[in-house]
């Protein structure tokens, strides 16, 4: 019968349309802000700088090695390091970034910083209402823009915070036990440093 | 109903009609590159007599970011990003190829599980390439909207897939040369099964909306129909070719990472016209949801890269690779030459969208305006691969 | 493989000279250098060959290599070819000009394999290389009336050419001043 495939196609039509007030699978609009979907643990948006602790200056975990500067695809990281040292988490003077920019008109989000830096100090944001009326200065994010603790990490990130917390405690009690002059033969592959308190 | 009311005036194209369009004969106009159905920045200059097409001229690089230059500056990671960015719609595709090449020219071994990952996320990008193809052609023919957004409601699920895979929903920027980037979260293959196990039931609605619809048949059957020999020799590939009915599909010829193992046909069409590149893409759809039944079903544990690849400082022997997928779209390549530093000496992407545009005009020479819109629907164009 | 393939043209097509270009890399993809004054004749015998059938020209890529002290520079087209009725290939096939400023032309492969037609426009935008017999050769990825090649490894971006002042560079020279001015 000529006009039968229309039909069919409008009945197909009829059933969204009045499923859609039936089942949740054929309505899938979501009336946003008033609601939200929560995001993927793994959903990236920008980066950030982690620090330990409640002080950001002196909890940073950058030491500005310039890494991810250099691998940045679009070079949007920009880095000057600082002249004097200051301890890191395991006591160790190390240096840090004086200047730390993150250019988010250019940044595309891609976690190549993340991936390649060898202290976990960067890692990615998810927020992702960020509009501001700058176009120039208010998308050039610095250091203090960027520090964000590490209990908002574990926030947003649960898993991947807690991984990086126990690697890291991992190192840290590995280096407690190389630095205690008592403990019997020490390994003799790995320097000793000098200053053994970590206070 | 396959009859059209009529048939195409022009078989070659008149030698010199500069002088009909000066007389006002022939109306020479552009259509786009501000177009909402040109799938992009793109300009076709067409000459017109009447309404019907006479002469027909691509124009583009409208949206040329110079991406091979940048390539020669960058390392061969920071060049994986701007892979994704190619063909936007199938990012993971676009990384799986440059991650082949790569590959290829510094001999590096896959292992088993990332190659699993590799074929579950290259078919899942399939099925996103082609509801939103399909969904794109039935806007173009003027439904507006309603097929459009029933194709999207399904492609929102697989894209939820790749966010709490990759991270972003589109430039995922997820395989690395040697493998994957991370391991799946847990959970993921479940939630994979689940999507795979409902996404039959759209298809069939979908083919109930339209595969039977007259009005549908009546725009598509028959209207820029190309032939065999013309898409061998232009190079076609992709669906466009196989609805021409030339059995060429590069999973099965070069059995690249571990296609061999799974079992699927390739659907070929008969008349190379819209109504077959359209069935074709349906029937694509339903043999990628049988490869990843399969690869689901058979996915081993194991490390997902290879022990010897290195993230940073990678600095592959001189020499030259070509490495080759099939993409959604058609064939993507990658050649490289490598000079033995960190940065590729020559980075070329051969892109399926700018071959299979040379018969655009072939195929719609002496058919009207709006089939060119739809003959131009279903070569299934993204100006992010033609232009670079 | 490639010998065997170089022999038989070299009995086909009688005259031309060819010569294999081994590749380092573990993908094992030599390559086979043509003459431009034989190419058409090779192309159209690798065409048409019963047993090549090389009818799918898939790739045509551009290259630029800049003198050096051993030799001269020069500009490359290579080919990459693969049979659709046979399925085996590829084949990959080079042509060099003489050098980068005068003397860039080589024959075009469009009237054998069609496919050629957009990649070699391209290759002449990008590279400078103009392929006599090429039935509509123009630009196409930069606008008609740009000179230069962009894609050549010496290409100097013009001075003059509008961009949007990003903030990169005066607040990055803003920021050393700031630390040189406040050291901590």
């Amino acid at each position: 019968m000529l006009g039968e495939g229309i039909l069919k196609g409008l009945a197909e039509t009829a059933r969204n349309f009045l499923g859609s007030y039936v089942s949740k699978d054929r309505l899938t609009t979501v009336q946003f802000p008033e609601e939200r979907l929560p995001q993927a643990e793994a959903a990236r948006n920008f980066p950030f700088l982690v620090y330990d602790g409640s002080d950001w200056q002196a909890g940073l975990r950058c030491v500005a090695c310039q890494i991810c500067e250099k691998e940045c695809p679009p070079k949007c990281i920009f880095i000057e390091k600082s002249k004097d040292k200051k301890p890191d988490y395991m006591g160790k003077p190390q240096f840090y970034p004086a200047v730390f920019n993150i250019d988010v008109s250019v940044c595309m989000s891609c976690q190549i910083c993340v991936e390649v830096c060898p202290f976990d100090a960067i890692e990615m944001d998810n927020a992702f209402e960020l509009s501001t009326c700058d176009r120039f200065g208010g998308l050039l994010w610095p250091k203090s823009q960027l520090a964000k603790s590490n209990d908002y990490f574990h926030q947003i990130h649960p898993t991947a915070a807690s991984e990086v917390d126990e690697r890291l405690a991992e190192a840290k009690t590995k280096a407690d036990a190389k630095t205690k002059p008592l403990a019997g033969a020490a390994s003799s592959t790995s320097p000793q440093p000098e200053s053994a308190s970590t206070t | 109903m396959t009859s059209r009311l009529t048939t195409p005036v022009y078989e070659e194209m008149p030698e010199d009609i500069s002088d009909r369009i000066d007389q006002g004969e022939l109306l020479e106009i552009a259509l786009g590159p501000h177009h909402p159905s040109t799938h992009g920045v793109f300009r076709m200059d067409v000459v017109l007599d009447g309404e019907r097409v006479v002469k027909l001229k691509p124009v583009f690089g409208y949206l040329h970011r110079n991406h091979e230059k940048i390539a020669e500056s960058a390392s061969y990671l920071a060049s994986m990003p701007y892979t994704d960015r190619l063909d936007y719609i199938c990012s993971l595709s676009n990384n799986w190829a440059y991650a082949l090449a790569v590959e290829k020219l510094a001999g590096l071994q896959v292992p088993e599980r990332a190659e699993y990952i590799r074929v579950i996320t290259a078919e899942l990008t399939r099925l996103v390439n082609h509801s939103a193809t399909i969904g794109f052609l039935t806007q173009e023919m003027g439904a507006s909207g309603t097929p459009l957004m029933y194709a999207f409601r399904e492609r929102e699920k697989i894209l939820d897939l790749f966010e709490s895979l990759t991270g972003s929903r589109m430039m995922c920027n997820y395989m690395r040369f040697g493998g994957c980037r991370v391991e799946l979260p847990s959970g993921w293959l479940e939630q994979t099964k689940k999507i795979v196990e409902e996404f039959p039931r759209f298809l069939d609605e979908y083919e109930r909306l339209l595969t039977g619809n007259e009005i549908f048949m009546a725009r598509s059957q028959g209207v820029g129909v190309l032939k065999k020999n013309l898409a061998i020799n232009a190079g076609i590939t992709g669906p466009m070719l196989r609805a021409s009915g030339v059995n060429y599909d590069i999973r099965k010829v070069d059995k690249y990472g571990i296609y061999d193992r799974f079992d699927f046909k390739i659907p070929l069409g008969e008349h190379g016209d819209v109504y077959d590149r359209y069935m074709i893409r349906m029937l694509e759809m339903r043999e990628s949801l049988k490869i990843l039944n399969q690869a689901l079903r058979d996915i081993p544990a194991g490390p997902i890269m290879d022990p010897k690849a290195k993230i940073r400082g990678f600095r592959p022997k001189p020499g030259e690779s070509y490495g080759r997928i099939e993409s959604p779209k058609g064939e993507l390549g990658f050649f490289l030459i490598s000079d033995g530093s960190p940065n590729p000496y020559r980075y070329r992407v051969r892109p399926p969208s700018l071959i299979n545009l040379t018969v655009l005009e072939d195929m719609c020479r002496g058919y009207s305006v709006p089939d060119t819109i739809v003959i131009f629907g279903t070569v299934d164009i993204v100006l992010g691969e033609v232009d670079r | 493989m490639l010998e065997e393939i170089k022999v038989r043209i070299e009995s086909a097509v009688p005259g031309c000279q060819l010569e294999i270009i081994p590749n380092g890399s573990p993908s094992g993809q030599h390559s086979l250098l043509l003459d431009p004054p034989h190419a058409l004749e090779v192309a159209k015998f690798l065409r048409d060959d019963p047993e090549l059938r090389l009818d799918y020209c898939s790739n045509v890529t551009g290259v630029d290599w800049l003198d050096t002290e051993q030799s001269p520079g020069h500009l490359e087209a290579v080919y990459h070819l693969y049979s659709m009725e046979k399925k085996h290939g590829p084949i990959v096939l080079r042509m060099r000009t003489e050098n980068r400023s005068d003397k860039v032309h080589l024959p075009s492969v469009t009237p054998i394999w069609r496919s050629a037609e957009f990649q070699e426009r391209e290759i002449f935008d990008l590279y400078g290389i103009i392929f006599d017999g090429h039935p509509d050769l123009r630009r196409i990825m930069m606008w008609d009336e740009f000179e230069d090649h962009p894609m050549r490894k010496d290409y100097v971006e013009p001075d003059d050419y509008e961009y949007e002042p990003t903030p990169h560079d005066h607040v990055l020279t803003r920021a050393k001043e700031h630390v040189e001015r406040n050291p901590q």
